[in-house]
């Protein structure tokens, strides 16, 4: 029992993180229809932004009251701006171009971010422990479980997020704007609709919330890995299948996916073999898409000749 | 005056000397491997002897991919996995072969004896297994398309590399012999590699009685690669692909039989890929984590780069962005950044990439340059 809800705090912290990410995949994918292979590293850059951010501001020992949200805000304004950069330069010219040309300049763009972060000017080679922000304790005992601060600020954070990209998609102009892009570019753009601009508001929410799960990542975990290294990549590919899971372009599916993955890879681990966690993963996205190819959530699309 | 049989006689073509012509191409390309690895590799020297063999490597697997991306259209991001069924298909069979047939794991006789032979067997072998994973994997292709299928290919590959890290170390010569062949199946050396494999592919510049032509080995399948996928694309079934990639509900309509066709394409791609791990895992190592997701995209780089259906591009393409890494080498730390920058740069100045669907003598400027003037033409 005491397994059973230490993997279930763990899985549902993990499952965030992996919801938040899925997030900005599935935003990107609802307005450019196109897998945003760029979106783990911004993911990573999130996460060493704020190590930056922390060391800058001089909270590498000891950090005020204030400082994660301070270090939060930073990191997703920063994140928002780069993405934004990167979509006017490498993607906006190739709106009328195959998807596949946009893929491969995604992962140019990938590698160009992974091979920057290593340089010594920027981030470097070597792994670094990212400073504790808040004050981690065991907040409460659950059935002998300690849930600790950081794991339940994973998942308030998160969840709070989630709600207000909600509010934003459903309930603002803007979030019209993008719902109407997605379901239709070219009828959008008659009804005054401005769909550059949307695109890149939405390139940099979807980057904003990634910057977020690596801020929290790094509270978490505590180790960051160089910028180039397969585990941020692994991380940005699983949220990507709970991206796929949820239903590509739906954003409930996203978050729903996340959790799901989180859950599956965390029990997966715990009950059955923690070397195949990734196995895990890849089997049920298999599954599911030659189950329901559109995704858990998502709409199936009948082709019109 | 002639016979109606006499004269329908006279008209047919002679099968034996067009099946004869029809292997010319073969044998030119069987000629330029032997070219390449005694006189080309021994006036470079081992360094780019190596390269000369990555490049050969390369390019089997982009004109293979090409195959299912750029013929059919099917988007697959599994090459990495294929390359890795085939590899340790083809290390197992060499390293733990080997030793049940002669007793140690070395390489065992001369240029093209035994030892030479079974190697190249265990590289179609593994080549063959790897065109049975791509028949599976093709299987979901007739449900899924575009990205999604893309996902499942490289969901494919990343859980063959999970699979392949959790397996047992190598089991030396004594303890081979004692558990036999099939004893030893899981044991190809999880997360470290397939350590000890013998070099039958190694670039050692000059045939030697006890050397190996890895060159030499590589680029007859490279031509045999090249050969096929070019009789292919002149082939009805070729066709069928073209038609696929370009509009499948046409296809269909025309009676094309879609699902056969992209099966077809999964297969052939996957059987060369795994050909090209087998070549691959036989330098020294054969180590999981190089086979991974970015193996995949690197080879699906190289076909959007040389033209999506261009066979002449791929091999350019091959050969061009395995050498661009190497000569960016004196500027070490920031090589990866240039050449990222550079594809993004190809992609948005050039987004066919750089021959399109044509090959390169079907493009204006070489015409303009080599081609004779018809009277058309001329002004």
């Amino acid at each position: 029992m005491t397994i059973f809800l230490q993997t279930f705090v763990n899985a549902l912290a993990l499952g965030s993180l992996y919801g938040l990410i899925a997030l900005g995949y599935t935003l990107v994918y609802g307005v450019l229809r196109f897998i945003n292979f760029a979106h783990s590293d911004i993911f990573m850059i999130g996460a060493w932004i704020s190590f930056t951010f922390t060391g800058w501001l001089g909270w590498s020992t000891g950090a005020p009251a204030y400082a994660l949200p301070v270090i939060l805000v930073l990191a997703m304004g920063f994140c928002a701006l780069l993405a934004v950069a990167i979509e006017q330069i490498a993607y906006k010219p190739l709106r009328k171009a195959p998807r596949l040309n946009v893929l491969i300049t995604a992962i140019g763009v990938s590698l160009f971010l992974q091979n920057t972060g290593v340089l010594k000017q920027v981030f470097g080679t070597q792994p670094q422990r990212m400073p504790s922000l808040v004050n981690d304790h065991v907040m409460f005992t659950l059935a002998g479980v300690g849930v600790q601060f950081v794991d339940v600020l994973v998942v308030l954070l998160a969840g709070a997020l989630m709600l207000l990209l909600q509010w934003m998609v459903f309930r603002t102009r803007l979030g019209r704007a993008m719902r109407a892009v997605s379901f239709d570019e070219r009828t959008a753009s008659l009804m005054g609709i401005n769909v550059n601009q949307v695109i890149s508001i939405t390139f940099g929410i979807g980057s904003a919330l990634a910057a977020a799960a690596g801020l929290l990542y790094a509270l978490k975990y505590g180790s960051l890995k160089q910028s180039a290294d397969a585990t941020w990549v692994l991380l940005g590919l699983k949220a990507f299948v709970a991206a796929v899971i949820g239903g590509i372009g739906n954003v409930r599916g996203a978050v729903a996916g996340g959790v799901l993955i989180g859950f599956l890879e965390m029990y997966g681990a715990a009950y059955l073999s923690p070397h195949l966690k990734d196995v895990y993963v890849f089997v049920v996205l298999i599954g599911v898409l030659l189950v329901k190819p559109s995704g858990l959530f998502g709409k199936a699309v009948v082709e019109k000749v | 005056m002639k016979t109606l049989a006499e004269r329908t006689a006279a008209q047919r073509p002679n099968v034996a000397l067009t099946a004869l012509l029809s292997l010319a191409p073969l044998a030119v390309g069987v000629i330029a491997a032997f070219l390449l690895q005694a006189v080309l590799a021994p006036a470079v020297g081992p360094f780019y002897a190596k390269l000369v063999l990555d490049v050969g490597i390369a390019i089997l697997l982009s004109v293979s991919l090409n195959i299912v991306n750029g013929f059919a259209g099917q988007f697959s991001l599994g090459h990495g996995g294929f390359m890795l069924v085939g590899g340790y298909t083809a290390a197992y069979l060499t390293y733990y072969g080997s030793i049940a047939l002669w007793g140690t794991a070395e390489i065992h006789g001369g240029f093209m004896e035994g030892g030479d032979i079974f190697f190249m067997v265990a590289c179609v072998v593994g080549g063959i297994v790897a065109a049975l994973a791509g028949l599976l994997v093709g299987l979901p292709s007739l449900r899924l398309r575009g990205d999604y299928l893309a996902i499942v290919t490289l969901g494919f590959g990343e859980i063959m590399r999970v699979v392949i890290q959790r397996t047992g170390d190598v089991l030396p010569v004594a303890e081979a012999k004692q558990k036999g062949m099939l004893g030893s199946l899981t044991n190809v050396g999880g997360s470290l590699g397939f350590t000890d494999v013998p070099q039958y592919v190694s670039p050692t510049p000059w045939l030697e009685k006890t050397g190996h032509a890895g060159i030499f080995f590589t680029y007859i399948f490279v031509a045999i690669c090249v050969v096929v996928a070019f009789r292919l694309k002149a082939s009805s079934n070729g066709r069928a692909l073209l038609a696929v990639r370009e509009n499948e509900v046409a296809a269909e309509a025309m009676g094309v039989v879609t699902a056969r066709a992209k099966v077809t394409a999964f297969v052939m791609a996957a059987f060369f890929a795994g050909i090209a791990g087998g070549l691959f895992g036989h330098q020294s190592t054969l180590s999981p984590s190089e086979l991974g997701f970015q193996k995949s995209i690197d080879i699906v780089i190289m076909v959007v780069l040389g033209g999506m259906g261009s066979i002449s591009g791929a091999v350019l393409a091959a050969i061009v962005l395995t050498l661009l890494p190497e000569a960016l080498r004196n500027f070490s730390q920031y090589r990866m950044i240039i050449y990222a920058l550079s594809l993004i740069a190809i992609m948005i100045a050039r987004p066919q990439g750089l021959f399109g669907t044509k090959e390169i003598w079907e493009t204006t400027w070489w015409r303009r340059l080599f081609g004779r003037r018809t009277k058309a033409e001329a002004p």
